[in-house]
């Protein structure tokens, strides 16, 4: 391996406040915002799940009151922009935040103060939308918030409106990032590390990244035109002046459509990323892997009135976006037949990531077949708005994204923290997690093909919805008991868990490589990288490697903390906040000195201090 | 940035390049005003030329007066062909999201025609 | 801002591109995506008005339910200067990096200055012709071509008013001597903003103002 230090003759690795809540509110590094996402998100997460649980105990039989219409409305609606934009999206940015820089050889990122910046506007929009249950006025008009239910005439309360700005500052928190990831993986790869020597995780965010960039733009108009026509008197989706409700449809789910694929890239990545190791062998179709992705992410933007089908567009419309839907199912079977090729003749380590990366597999295959099933017009004028696309998308993002995620969060907590999950937990989360899930969801593609509505608070006894409803509260509430044993297990190996080396798995990527947890500056010297799966390049030449040392860090140079990044996010936060109730001008205007002010002072910060 | 420095000294257009560059956005732009006047006289000369390919002429003008900004000004014609590609994929993605919302909501104009 | 002997020790790029100028093309290419919204809002409600003022067709000017003939609303002689003014602008904001790559701080600050100058006259050219529109009867609510008429273009003078913030910081950073020329990709970073501020004006100066 090459030895090129790195770092400013004569300065020394300044770590003053290593400890302490100042210094979590000044880090820059990489791996503790990594750290603020993933807790951040897990307990967002958690929140959502609970939202599920009060949902399902209301439809756990016929004609129930624990729920009023209007709270039914609230829950389902944050639950579903909650586990969207505050569980998946943040838990996989705490992959993306943790991991893309080590697989790359990087010592951070290349805007450090950038990626605080966007975890504080992250933290600051999460609690914005959830105030609003502060107020009685959760979002209740579904997270998609459909025109013009969520006209000002039909929605006069404040509930939209906190969505609006709930989302609009969570938009800018994913637009920095995104930028500050692109930038990363595009030029601060180690030398040797060719585009096409990535690991595939990286591959896979760095399209995501793409998407982000060029989909969050849409929804930041869609999202200022309703908060226009709800606030300032327009009336774009308005029809009694002229406008149509229709084209927020167009304008969401342009958005939409590409943010599906944003919430099951990074998934697909974690997953190239464990089977490999867990089979003991490279992974199936390198290329091929990349080029699908690059296609499905391309052509995600080509389908999204796919969700649009029973709003008359017309049969060219129709036809159009069908094919496109259709179309890009191939891709996405190149990828699940890469992933069993990949298994296909390995030896298969049959640990808990492992069990979750192929309950993955198996689970998406699920949620994908009923996804084309909905790509025929025709077919989904049956299926939409039913039960059976809510088992479609639960198949593909719980079953899919959060499968993958929680094998990613097995796989990687050792390197995270320097300790072991316990396998046997492990184990027993998988199975109840792989029962209750399936409980909870399977009936519900019976349940919608036998006709029953989706966002409906109860359904009357004689409609013979009652059995399979009753299957679905128990099984979420098993899925809720499989949480509560992965928290048991991270709480349990936190406190006096068995230490992880740099190494458990026998891994292939350069996070592998350094100690768990690794130091500040990840690498001690800057790796250079000869081919795919580096680690294994590497072994493979000169046997097992030992195991790596802490080292010093003199000479090494770290972008120093600021606090620059929260009070500029505060000031992004406060800004917007001040388009809530109409426009509360002071309020605007003080954030937007803030603001400022804070930009102003972090451009001129000296950058050692 | 030391090889970047060299790279932009010997690649480095003279400033008389930037100006001739000035000079043609300011014609096409008179061109294009001048293009929405006559189709707008009836009686004025090359009316019945102009005036049914108005647009067509105004995209080929503005297409033209960006390609100029962006190959000049940006510099992206000398730069690296990532930086064009990272305008261009997105301008791209932009184009066809623009022709496909027209070509929605026109189908839509016909059913329902308007002043 | 890194010190100048910093830049030196930077490690190299897996690209050899600066992080940075990557960095703000993303981001344009990002923003490319949020005028195309905003464009295609406009071009979507475009004839879709229910009332007047219109943009241009005025012998269809309804007004409180009778037909009147009234004046089209743009004025396109000042709209036409404004636009030249932008892009000279972008000339001028080449000329100072230009400048400022040579080490040539006159040049840098005057053609900066007369970019800043340009910019101020644009947003002053938009808010006295959204004063006058207002005046002809044309607010934000009066009909759809109002709505999304000054969306459009109240965004890209937002944009624009944010160009002429950061070139003028970078003017008084010049004054006091602060941008060397191994300094100048600061200014290079703003001014591809700039360019593409102005190259937006070019799409909607057509679309909007001269289009049927």
């Amino acid at each position: 391996m090459a030895t090129i230090a790195m770092g400013h003759a004569g300065a020394e690795a300044a770590y003053a406040g290593k400890r302490g809540l100042w210094s979590w509110i000044t880090t820059v590094d990489h791996k503790r915002i990594g750290i603020l996402y993933g807790v951040t998100a897990f307990l967002f997460f958690l929140l959502g799940g609970v939202e599920a649980l009060l949902l399902r105990w209301q439809l756990g039989a016929p004609d129930k009151t624990f729920l009023s219409p209007e709270v039914y409305n609230q829950l389902f609606t944050m639950h579903g922009t909650t586990m969207i934009f505050l569980g998946v999206m943040p838990l996989s940015a705490m992959f993306f935040n943790y991991f893309i820089p080590l697989q790359i050889g990087a010592r951070d990122v290349a805007f450090p103060r950038l990626n605080a910046y966007s975890y504080w506007v992250f933290l600051f929009g999460g609690l914005v939308l959830n105030a609003s249950f502060l107020f009685n006025a959760a979002p209740d008009m579904g997270w998609f918030a459909y025109a013009n239910l969520t006209s000002r005439q039909y929605s006069p309360g404040l509930n939209v409106d906190f969505w609006i700005i709930g989302l609009q500052i969570l938009g800018i928190a994913s637009l920095a990032a995104a930028v500050n990831f692109f930038v990363t993986i595009i030029n601060l790869r180690a030398p040797g590390m060719k585009m096409m020597r990535m690991p595939m995780f990286v591959w896979m965010s760095l399209i995501t990244q793409v998407l982000l960039l060029l989909a969050f733009p849409i929804i930041t108009v869609a999202l200022v035109l309703l908060m226009l026509d709800r606030n300032f008197g327009t009336h774009f989706f308005v029809p009694s002046g002229g406008g149509d409700p229709v084209l927020w449809q167009h304008l969401f789910w342009l958005f939409g459509h590409p943010e599906v694929y944003i919430l099951i890239l990074p998934a697909f990545g974690v997953v190239s990323e464990i089977l490999p190791v867990f089979s003991r062998k490279p992974l199936f179709g390198y290329a091929a892997m990349v080029f699908s992705g690059c296609f499905i992410a391309f052509l995600g933007f080509g389908v999204w009135s796919h969700h649009m089908f029973s709003t008359g567009m017309g049969p060219m419309a129709d036809t159009v976006f069908s094919l496109g839907t259709m179309l890009i199912a191939i891709p996405t079977g190149v990828k699940i037949f890469n992933w069993i090729g990949t298994v296909w003749g390995g030896s298969i380590q049959f640990k808990t990531p492992m069990y979750f990366a192929l309950g993955f597999v198996a689970m998406f295959i699920i949620g994908g077949l009923s996804g084309v099933m909905h790509a025929s017009p025709p077919a989904d004028l049956q299926q939409t708005d039913s039960y059976f696309i809510v088992a479609h998308f639960h198949y593909v993002l719980f079953g899919g994204s959060i499968f993958a995620l929680t094998a990613g969060a097995y796989y990687w907590f050792p390197k995270m923290t320097g300790r072991m999950l316990s396998e046997a937990l492990g184990k027993v989360h998988f199975w109840l997690m792989f029962l209750g899930f399936n409980l909870t969801f399977a009936p519900m593609h019976i349940l919608g093909l036998n006709g029953m509505p989706r966002r409906v608070y109860t359904y009357s006894a004689d409609m013979g919805f009652g059995f399979w409803n009753a299957v679905e509260t128990a099984g979420s509430l098993i899925l809720g008991l499989s949480f509560l044993v992965f928290i048991v297990n991270i709480l349990k190996t936190l406190r006096r868990g068995a230490v992880a080396p740099a190494d458990p798995w026998h891994g292939a990527t350069l996070e592998w490589s350094i100690p768990s947890p690794p130091q500040e500056w990840n690498f001690a010297v800057e790796p250079t990288v000869e081919g795919r799966d580096p680690l294994w390049e590497l072994q493979r030449t000169r046997g097992a490697l030992p195991e790596p040392t802490r080292v010093s860090g003199k000479g090494i140079h770290l972008p120093s903390p600021s606090y620059w990044p929260i009070v500029t996010a505060f000031g992004t936060a406060l800004t917007l906040v001040g388009f809530l109730m109409h426009v509360t001008l002071g309020v605007i205007v003080a954030g937007v000195a803030i603001t400022m002010l804070g930009i102003f002072a972090w451009a001129f910060e000296p950058a050692d201090h | 940035m030391d090889a970047q420095a060299a790279t932009h000294e010997h690649a480095h257009p003279k400033p008389i390049l930037y100006l001739k560059v000035a000079l043609i956005l300011f014609v096409m732009t008179a061109l294009e005003v001048l293009a929405f006047e006559v189709s707008h006289r009836p009686g004025a000369p090359m009316h019945d030329l102009v005036a049914p390919l108005l647009n067509e002429i105004l995209i080929i003008l503005s297409a033209c007066k960006f390609a100029l900004v962006a190959m000049f000004y940006m510099h992206l014609k000398q730069d690296s062909k990532i930086f064009a590609g990272l305008f261009i994929f997105p301008l791209i993605i932009a184009t066809v999201i623009i022709g496909a919302l027209l070509l929605l909501f026109a189908y839509l104009r016909m059913l329902h025609p308007t002043a | 801002m890194a010190h100048a002997t910093a830049h030196a020790m930077h490690p190299p790029t897996a690209t050899g591109l600066d992080t940075r100028k990557l960095a703000i093309w993303t981001f344009i290419g990002s923003e490319c995506l949020f005028f195309a919204t905003l464009i295609s809002n406009y071009l979507v409600f475009k004839g879709k008005s229910l009332v007047g003022p219109l943009p241009h067709e005025a012998s269809q000017c309804v007004l409180h339910g009778q037909m009147t003939t009234c004046e089209p609303i743009f004025e396109i002689p000042l709209v036409t200067f404004g636009t030249a003014v932008l892009l000279f602008s972008s000339f001028f904001v080449v000329l100072a990096l230009n400048g400022a790559q040579h080490g040539n701080r006159k040049r840098l600050i005057g053609w900066l200055s007369a970019t800043v100058v340009c910019g101020l006259f644009f947003i002053g050219m938009q808010v006295y012709e959204f004063r006058h529109f207002y005046h002809k009867g044309l607010g934000f609510t009066t009909n759809l071509f109002g709505s999304s008429f000054y969306t459009l273009t109240g965004f890209h003078g937002t944009h624009v008013t944010i160009g002429v913030i950061w070139l003028a910081t970078l003017l008084v950073l010049a004054i006091r001597g602060k941008i060397p020329a191994e300094k100048s990709l600061n200014l290079e970073l703003a001014a591809l903003y700039w360019h593409f501020v102005d190259v937006v004006w070019i799409v909607i100066f057509p679309v909007v103002y001269l289009m049927r």
